[in-house]
């Protein structure tokens, strides 16, 4: 187990800079999982850790060790790859115990090491079979166990789920969880599947076009984003943003929604301070998670942040436990997540209650979260 | 956490640097070679063309001598000089050789596509003249064309008795006969192209013009060969290069005879640099085949290289 | 292929069963024009030369004789010996076994680092080889004669090997980097991180999978250093030269009676090998034929 420290790393491919200068902390026995859309630049950043590309400029170090000009064989690290890379000839005994030989471990030590990596994983039976012949599950706990095999300092995955069906999917994405609670050994995680960054991460970092957004606690990025694209990426389905009217009245600032018949509703979002002066009368935009927009709400009683406004349905997508209804406000869609029973029917009215609460503000030019 | 290694290389030494050499080091014997023996003799080749060397090379320049020679009484229709002739035939050899071999082998593969019993039997047989050697199908061809023996007696001994047939000490013909054995060597290979193009081809296109009620003959026309075209493009380029290349069908069928009738630039090349001792002027000739191949060759090339890296 | 116009019941109607006599009468009869020069060398090849003078090209031999087949292979003239083409055919042997075995490998490491240890500049240099497919080896005749002479391997059967191992570099290059692109780079890296490196990594993870590739450069590779006349007619001795050179001047000899059947025999000896080759490994042979004519 061992810390991970990356400062103002960049990296250039050609004319192309892939990463523009990312820092990231990573305490030893973290589980850090990397987000953002295809091609930002995750792989990129894994390479380099692993040591698979050479890094344009900053530095790297695992444990107290800068690492920049050390082979990838010598920093003690394993990674699970999204193809999962077992080597085609050889059989998942030979795939596990390969890092081993090439590192001139005794005979003995390698048995017992395959052996017991293998019962973890529960792929004894197979110990004999070529990749070739096993299954998208198989093969990937064959990759994960040729990781834990070698007992690095630092594990990367890069994607490893994304081959799996929806369903094996969630359920390697708990054994991870499990597996990490057990050896409890450094993970750098990356996926673009916000829900696996969720429930696994102890912190993740949202990337995009080479940037780290936002580098903070799961709990924290859904409840704080600090910008449009941390907020919009994190939270299913989406958060909704809407453009509106910041409007101050008595010392209450107050948004301004209108509905498709041209009803309005003035709805607070707290009282004036100064870090929201520059946008008063001016444009803002609302950002509030469809959870937020309901029939009702368990606390409600009482609470004073949750206003009542009135829309028509457009379209309605039952989802089961919930259905989600569209209604447009400001001329945008909007999407509400609702009890199936209170949905109505499209074309008709429906009174939704809004928990203002957890309403945020972003500025439209820098897309940056404003006030709070 | 047992890593022997740790510690050993925390600056990257010299071995470090060997290996990270060493894929270079691998391919360098083979990028020397082929910069030698490639571009090096292209090269070579070139200056010699600009000398006036006979027998043996000479290394002073006469500038463009032997092309103003190549390309003195450069008349084509008809052609004068033995060049000309040269040229001439090659137009008339590649044209007919490739029409031929891809309406030949557009055809099989078409008729081939059709859900055959034994696809593979006749594929076989197809195939095979793409594994002889040309010295080894232009003796065949040469004894079929047998003037006396071949063709000729054959239909004569089916009741024609006057039936004459006599291209290949003809030299108005012979250039035809180096046609026919070269279609029929290569058509086999063009079908094999057009076949693996055919495959390749969507089925559920071709479901939706049959729901649509075309006619089988029209979704080939106006469908399947229209998506054929990089196909026809890759057939016509390897066949225009086997064409500028071809020098065994011709040595072996006619030695270029009658005459120099059948001469082709390859042959005429090798006549001149190697059994006439006029090394200047071979060269000028094989920089003239040279430049013609890669007029044709750098574009495909570019172009498919391209695409493919476009499609990744 | 399946599912591709489906038979429908009401369609197996006279038509579509006229059309389909259509179709294989059309095979067949291609069929025979493939086969026919074939069957004309073999029978000629069984006749005597009163049998030749007498019959037709298709006819059947009156007595099958291999009198033409022993003469072929030890003594008919060409050119000046009379000692058939037993020789360069062993000549032919002695030089395609080296060779091939030669250009297959070093083209097996070339594509290796071309296609996973890729560096600065290796594509270009890649597409620079590639041209060397595509060259008419007319524009190296005259300096790879003058150097071979250098070397002292001029006229002999070393020097085939050498110049067969050199301009097929190229091919072989070709065939196994685009081989190779197809093994994911994942796989690479997972073996540095595994602690494998250059050597290593070629050995115990590439060349286990490499053996479809290997067949097909070595099928590729065989077929044309056996068929090459060009190199064979330019480069040889009279004592090296290759089975192709010998065939050419034995059909070309104009001197004393033409034994057509001879030709035959000579010429069918010469083709077999390959022959063998290609109906024994028919589909390696293919996808060397589209991969070194389609994409270089
Ligand atoms: N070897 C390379 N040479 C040139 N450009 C590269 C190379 N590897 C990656 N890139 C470019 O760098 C950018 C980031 O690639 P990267 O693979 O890191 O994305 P990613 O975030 O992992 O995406 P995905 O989610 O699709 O895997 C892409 O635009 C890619 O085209
Ligand atoms: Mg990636």
């Amino acid at each position: 187990m061992a810390s991970l420290t990356i400062s103002e790393i960049r990296k250039w491919f050609g004319t192309n800079e892939v990463l523009k200068g990312v820092s990231l902390a990573v305490e030893a026995g973290e589980f850090l999982v990397l987000v953002g859309p295809s091609g930002c630049g995750k792989s990129t950043l894994l390479n380099l850790i692993a040591g698979l590309e050479t890094i344009t400029s900053g530095e790297i170090k695992i444990g107290d060790r800068v690492v920049n000009n050390v082979k990838p064989k010598d920093r003690d690290i394993a990674m699970v790859f999204q193809s999962y890379a077992l080597y085609p000839s050889m059989n998942v005994r030979k795939n596990l115990a390969f890092g081993l030989e090439t590192r001139g471990i005794h005979k003995d030590q390698i048995e017992k090491t395959v052996k017991r990596v293998a019962a973890m994983l529960q792929i004894s039976e197979l110990l004999d079979r070529k990749p070739s012949q096993l299954s998208g599950g198989q093969r990937q706990r064959v990759a994960m166990g040729r990781a834990l095999a070698r007992d690095p300092v630092i594990f990367l995955f890069d994607e490893p789920l994304s081959n799996l069906d929806a369903k094996l999917r969630v359920e390697m994405r708990t054994e991870i969880k499990e597996l990490h609670q057990r050896i409890k050994t450094t993970i750098v995680y990356v996926t673009h599947d916000q829900i696996e960054a969720m429930t696994l991460a102890d912190r993740i970092a949202v990337m995009k076009d080479g940037i780290i957004h936002q580098f903070d606690t799961p709990q924290q990025l859904y409840d704080n984003p600090s910008n449009i694209f941390v907020a919009g990426f994190i939270g299913s389905p989406s958060m909704n943003f809407i453009k509106c009217k910041l409007v101050k009245k008595a010392k209450e600032l107050s948004v301004v929604l209108e509905n498709r018949k041209g009803d309005s509703f003035l709805l607070p979002v707290g009282k004036a301070d100064k870090s929201l002066e520059k946008w008063i009368d001016g444009d803002v935009i609302l950002g509030i998670r469809p959870e937020r927009i309901a029939t009702g709400f368990h606390e409600q009683e009482g609470n004073p942040q949750i206003h009542e406004i009135e829309c028509a349905v457009e379209v309605l997508e039952p989802t089961g436990p919930d259905t989600l209804v569209f209604v447009n406000i400001n001329g945008g869609k909007v999407t509400c997540r609702v009890s199936p029973h209170a949905a109505k029917l499209p074309g008709e009215s429906m009174k939704l209650m809004i928990d203002m609460s957890k309403a945020l503000l972003f500025d439209p030019e820098t897309q940056n979260r404003i006030g709070r | 956490m047992q890593i022997p290694m740790r510690n050993k290389l925390q600056n990257p030494g010299i071995l470090h640097r060997i290996e990270n050499f060493l894929p270079k080091l691998v391919v360098i014997p083979t990028i020397a070679v082929a910069a030698v023996f490639i571009y090096g003799f292209i090269g070579w080749t070139t200056y010699i063309s600009f000398t006036d060397s006979r027998l043996l090379p000479k290394y002073e320049l006469v500038g463009f001598h032997q092309y103003v020679r190549l390309f003195t009484n450069f008349n084509l229709f008809p052609p004068e000089s033995r060049w000309s002739v040269a040229v001439v035939n090659l137009l008339i050899f590649s044209v007919l050789f490739i029409v031929l071999c891809i309406i030949i082998g557009l055809l099989l593969a078409i008729f081939l596509d059709q859900r055959i019993r034994g696809e593979g039997f006749f594929r076989t047989i197809y195939l095979y003249p793409m594994a002889l050697s040309f010295i080894v199908t232009g003796a065949a061809w040469r004894w079929i064309l047998n003037p006396d023996l071949g063709i000729e007696r054959l239909i004569q001994q089916l009741g024609f008795g006057d039936f004459t047939f006599r291209w290949l000490v003809d030299s108005n013909m012979a250039i035809y006969t180096i046609v026919i054995a070269a279609v029929w060597q290569s058509s086999g290979f063009v079908l094999a192209l057009f076949l693996a193009g055919l495959r390749g081809i969507d089925d559920s296109i071709i479901k939706a013009a049959k729901v649509d009620g075309a006619s089988l003959p029209r979704i080939y026309l106006r469908i399947v060969i229209p998506s054929l075209r990089p196909v026809f493009l890759s057939a016509v380029i390897i066949l225009l290069h086997i064409s500028i290349k071809s020098f065994d069908l011709v040595m072996v069928l006619t030695r270029g005879g009658p005459g120099f009738s059948t001469d082709m630039p390859a042959t005429f090349m090798y006549a001149f640099a190697f059994n006439r001792g006029s090394l200047a002027f071979g060269a000028a000739s094989a920089v003239i085949m040279f430049l013609a191949v890669m007029a044709i060759i750098i574009p495909y090339l570019y172009s498919e290289l391209r695409g493919t890296r476009n499609a990744r | 292929m399946r599912g591709r116009e489906p038979v429908m019941v009401g369609e197996r109607s006279t038509g579509a069963v006229i059309g389909r006599i259509i179709v294989y009468s059309i095979l067949i009869v291609a069929a025979l024009y493939f086969l026919i020069p074939f069957f004309v060398m073999a029978m000629t090849s069984l006749k005597t030369m009163n049998d030749i003078r007498t019959g037709n090209l298709i006819s059947f031999p009156r007595e099958f004789t291999l009198d033409a087949w022993g003469k072929a292979w030890s003594s008919a003239c060409t050119g000046i010996n009379c000692e058939g083409v037993k020789g360069y055919f062993l000549n032919s042997v002695q030089m395609v076994i080296p060779a091939v075995i030669i250009s297959t490998l070093i083209g097996a490491v070339n594509g290796y680092v071309f296609s996973k240890w890729r560096f600065k500049g290796s594509e270009t240099i890649f597409s620079f080889l590639l041209l060397g497919c595509f060259i008419p080896f007319q524009i190296i005749l005259l300096p790879m004669s003058q150097t071979l002479g250098v070397l002292r391997i001029g006229q002999s059967i070393f020097g085939l090997i050498f110049v067969h191992i050199v301009y097929g570099l190229p091919f072989t290059s070709l065939f196994f980097r685009n081989f190779y692109v197809t093994i994911p780079d994942e796989i690479i890296k997972a073996a540095k991180i595994d602690g494998a490196g250059f050597f290593k990594i070629f050995w115990k993870i590439i060349l286990p999978v490499s053996l479809p590739i290997f067949v097909v450069a070595i099928i590729w590779q065989t077929t044309q250093i056996w068929n090459d006349f060009l190199f064979g007619v330019a480069f040889s001795g009279s004592d090296s030269q290759p089975i192709t050179v010998a065939l050419n001047n034995l059909v070309n000899t104009s001197t004393g009676v033409k034994e057509y059947n001879v030709d035959m025999a000579a010429a069918i000896i010469a083709g077999l090998p390959t022959l063998i080759v290609y109906i024994v490994a028919g589909k390696y042979f293919l996808r060397g034929l589209t991969a070194g004519a389609v994409k270089g």
